[in-house]
């Protein structure tokens, strides 16, 4: 009765809880993606490559990609702002701000989708302001990117809060007294030791935005080669019965998300691998 | 209640925690395991309350006054058990708390509410914290914290009563406290009373007997007197108290001191080789002048008369520091400067050596 | 989370808020107010503009369409569903998690963060191929007559598959963080293991898991990438609220769209203030663990 993968312990319930656990894991999720990656062996090398590098896949990666980056680059700016305010200053209405920095993340993607294409469409708040300068939005890659932007947010902002947080005033105040300006401070001392928080919400936000359906199919105009997102394409080929073709483009886009996700890991685990405490 | 426990060895991975260790504890007992971390007190504190469990050996047990409770759960071997934290339930009120180990009973063996309620004040009174009923952990300090795990623990009418490092986490005066009130409380219940600690202090203050543990493995049982005034080897001499440690020789049964030698209670005259020579800083002697005894030569570096007995911090020829415990009066009589030249000699001297025992 | 800390780094923020000068501390929050503002602020406001654009009347007429009302109790079918079994598994993931030593633990952790990693379009595509027409089970669930695509189990499953991990990663670094040792009080003190866990382990928990739970439900009942690819859009049979919104806007049904969105939209913001509530409960309640004592010694 001693297995070697656990340590003893007096608490009962472990047997209990793991398998339960690991049951549920195993239908809901295991099962499940399995299916997947089998359906995408079912094909040749081939048929694989062919769907993958079809023109209108190929446009729909290169907008989704495009428009998530730059979306979470927005969010990597702005959030930065929106974070450090909202840890360093005392302002009227600051603990609401807060609050709402989860509200993509509390309201239902269609909601937001059907929002946001009506403030940037043409006769929009903001869309009826920017269209006399020729500008439009909706229905846009920029609508698009604006819509990638705002899913993003609160993973930025909610990474970078705690760790702006710990920040203690000392090394800050350590950095003055030996002579440094305020900008050097920033750059040289806070800047670094908050980078692996700073990146990971980068990171999260990117991928986020690349599988975003409901937020985006709305203002996204939907226009294969010009305006269509790669989830979009997915549904499309669903709706078609092209399984296996909507099988390997989802296989791609978890694929590339992984890798963003395991780099961004790795370009952390280096930045902070000389601030790591001991354990 | 006795406990025998019984050739008993832990290791966690590649780790050994205890080595094979057997320590018979009678009834009534208060008894300490001293030792620094990593010396196996805890580990087998846990045993013996069977929150783990020992390597599957022949021939190890754990006995309750005769019976075999190695394989029992922790639940049911009626132990109360003190931990360093107190880990009080923070969301239960003071009486709640003590009254915990009484409510979950089964309903065979539970008492009524009423008696319940009636032996958890019976326990409030006796830690001393009438009215503080009602309070809750956060409200409480440490020494009341403390005071009330162990109350709860006593409400199961435990047979054995273990705490773990229970006064670690207190300040100094509480813990001084803490300590004379275990001390008579144990006069009046006279409970089996295991506790682990890593301050000397505390253990030989406290304590019937005392087990010195180091690396896994007793070094010593005895009681108080026995572990300080007679240690059984080098690790319970160093570690108990103040020492000065000479690298040094023997001959002859006899350990080289100064100008002459010493001779060494115990050590078989054939003796010869080197050997650590250890001496109280309260067992040695200061003269001005040599008066024939072995004699060692030092200067006197520093003074620390501040305290009932003045320190005094020599250096010998040779470079190495050794301190001196006057008591005060002679202090004065001496009249020691700093930069004097004194002889120091010893009442009694210990060797230990890789080479023989004592 | 510097949650020990927050008093030391307050005092020490509040002495670097006074170094930055007033100019970058005026730039640095109107900054951040017009993007909360434009990003944040307009969308939600939008919605209720949109909704009562037509006065009262029209909003309320909106109710009466008896497709909407079948999508509301869709969602709430499939939310009341998902939301005690996901309980259930986060509760059990989090006991083993927390409160044992084993190997493969990390693996685990990664497993039930999944969903988080994975586009929702994959998440309702998965359930596609098990119980689709082409998928493993088609051919065995079209024999016996059942049917999981298209219908309300597939719904049913691709929300359980999007919400699950809440509660669990809620609790894991929680109860983490609280150690066993009051458990183990317990248990010494001869409670069962479920007397444990009901008398010692929930209230400590409580406020971690009414947070997952509201994170949980707010996802449930606003799910639409993955349930649009497993429902079918059947007006009137299977679709969820946010699939119904989705049918209205694209007729050019405005009002009606954004008045069922205004549903929506009120749980979000409530979702909101009671994060927030449970949130700060979570954190008091830590705080007490590791503050040292206050009161006088002995």
């Amino acid at each position: 009765m001693h297995l070697r993968i656990k340590q003893y312990s007096p608490l009962p319930g472990f047997g209990l809880t793991l398998g339960y656990t690991l049951t549920y894991l195993g239908l809901i999720v295991i099962l499940p993606l399995s299916a997947l990656f089998m359906k995408s062996t079912s094909m040749t090398l081939d048929q694989f490559w062919q769907t993958i590098v079809d023109p209108r896949v190929m446009a729909s990666y290169r907008l989704t990609f495009g428009t998530s980056l730059i979306g979470a680059l927005i969010n990597l700016f702005f959030g930065f702002i929106v974070a450090w305010s909202l840890v360093r200053y005392r302002f009227p209405g600051r603990k609401i701000l807060d609050a709402l920095i989860d509200l993509p993340f509390a309201l239902p993607t269609a909601v937001s989708g059907i929002a946001l294409t009506t403030i940037y469409a043409k006769n929009g708040w903001i869309g009826g302001l920017l269209e006399p300068l020729g500008i439009k939005v909706a229905f846009t890659p920029l609508g698009i990117t604006l819509a990638m932007t705002f899913i993003g947010l609160p993973f930025v902002v909610r990474t970078l809060q705690p760790a702006l947080e710990e920040l203690d005033g000392e090394t800050e105040e350590a950095a003055a007294s030996l002579g440094a300006g305020r900008w050097q401070t920033f750059w040289r001392v806070i800047l670094p030791t908050v980078l692996p928080a700073l990146l990971t919400g980068f990171a999260l936000a990117f991928a986020r935005a690349l599988g975003e359906y409901g937020s985006v199919v709305f203002i996204s105009g939907n226009m294969p080669m010009k305006t269509e997102i790669t989830s979009l394409l997915i549904i499309t080929k669903l709706e078609q019965y092209d399984i296996a073709g909507a099988t390997v483009i989802s296989i791609v886009m978890l694929l590339v998300s992984f890798l963003i996700l395991l780099s961004i890991n790795g370009l952390q685990w280096w930045v902070s691998r000389g601030q790591r405490k001991s354990v | 209640m006795s406990i025998h426990v019984k050739n008993v060895s832990k290791t966690f991975g590649s780790y050994m925690a205890l080595k094979n260790v057997s320590l018979e504890i009678k009834d009534g007992e208060l008894i300490t395991l001293l030792g620094p971390s990593g010396s196996g007190k805890t580990t087998l504190l846990r045993i013996i309350a069977g929150m783990e469990i020992p390597d599957d050996c022949e021939g190890s047990g754990i006995f309750f006054h005769g019976e075999d409770v190695s394989h029992r759960q922790v639940g049911a071997r009626k132990v109360g058990f003190v931990f360093q934290h107190y880990a009080l339930f923070k969301h239960l009120s003071v009486i709640e708390n003590i009254a915990f180990g009484l409510r979950v009973r089964p309903k065979a063996t539970r008492p009524s509410k009423k008696e319940i309620l009636s032996k958890a004040s019976e326990l409030l009174q006796l830690i001393q914290l009438e009215g503080f009923g009602n309070r809750y952990p956060a409200q409480l300090s440490g020494g009341q914290r403390q005071r009330v795990a162990l109350a709860r623990a006593l409400a199961i009418e435990p047979r054995v009563l273990l705490l773990d490092e229970p006064f670690g986490a207190l300040d100094a005066k509480v813990r001084q406290g803490l300590r004379n009130w275990l001390r008579r409380l144990h006069g009046e219940l006279k409970m089996t009373t295991i506790l682990v600690t890593h301050d000397q202090e505390e253990a030989l203050e406290v304590a019937d007997r005392v087990v010195v543990m180091n690396q896994a493995a007793i070094e010593q049982v005895g009681t108080p007197a026995e572990v300080f005034h007679n240690p059984a080897s080098e690790f319970v001499m160093d570690f108990l108290g103040n020492v000065n440690v000479f690298r040094g020789r023997v001959e002859e049964g006899h350990a080289v001191w100064g100008n002459g030698t010493v001779k060494v209670p115990g050590l078989q005259t054939s003796s010869n080789g080197l050997a650590n020579v250890y001496v109280r800083p309260h067992e040695l002697d200061l003269l001005r002048h040599a008066n024939g005894s072995a004699s060692l030569a030092a200067r006197v570096k520093r003074i620390n008369p501040a305290g009932s007995y003045a320190k005094v911090v020599l250096t010998a020829k040779d470079g190495s520091d050794l301190q001196v415990d006057l008591p005060f009066e002679q202090f004065l009589e001496l009249d020691l400067q700093c930069g004097e030249d004194v002889f120091v000699m010893p009442r009694r001297v210990r060797v230990f050596s890789s080479d023989y025992e004592i | 989370m510097a949650i020990g800390q927050s008093a030391l780094s307050n005092h020490g923020r509040v002495q670097q808020a006074t170094h930055d000068p007033l100019w970058l501390r005026l730039l640095m929050i109107s900054t951040t107010v017009s993007f909360i503002v434009i990003f944040l602020v307009l969308p939600l406001t939008i919605i209720f503009m949109e909704a009562f654009r037509d006065g009262l009347g029209a909003y309320l007429k909106s109710f009466q369409d008896p497709a909407g009302w079948h999508a509301i109790k869709l969602t709430l079918i499939a939310t009341g569903i998902s939301l005690p079994l996901n309980l259930v598994f986060g509760v059990a993931a989090a006991w083993a998690i927390a409160k044992f030593e084993f190997k493969g633990k990390s693996l685990l952790i990664t497993l039930i963060d999944l969903p988080f990693a994975v586009s929702p379009i994959i998440s309702g595509l998965i359930y596609v191929l098990l119980f689709g027409m082409q998928g493993w089970f088609g051919a065995w669930l079209s024999e016996h007559d059942l049917q999981v695509i298209f219908a309300v189990p597939g719904i049913v499953l691709a929300t359980i598959f999007v919400t699950f991990p809440f509660v669990a990663r809620e609790l894991i670094p929680l109860m983490q963080e609280q150690g066993t040792d009051e458990e183990l009080a317990a248990i010494s003190l001869g409670a069962s293991g479920w007397q444990t866990f009901v008398r010692v382990t929930i209230p400590n928990i409580k406020w971690g898991l009414l947070y997952g739970v509201i994170l949980c439900n707010a996802r449930a009942m606003g799910e639409f990438g993955a349930v649009s690819i497993v429902s079918g859009h059947i007006r009137g049979k299977t679709n969820t609220l946010p699939l119904h919104i989705e049918i209205l806007y694209n007729e050019y049904n405005v009002v009606a769209a954004f008045a069922m969105a205004s549903i929506l939209a009120m749980l979000g913001l409530i979702t909101l203030v009671l994060k927030s509530v449970f949130e700060w409960k979570v954190q008091q309640q830590l705080r007490e663990t590791l503050e040292p004592t206050t009161a006088e010694a002995n």
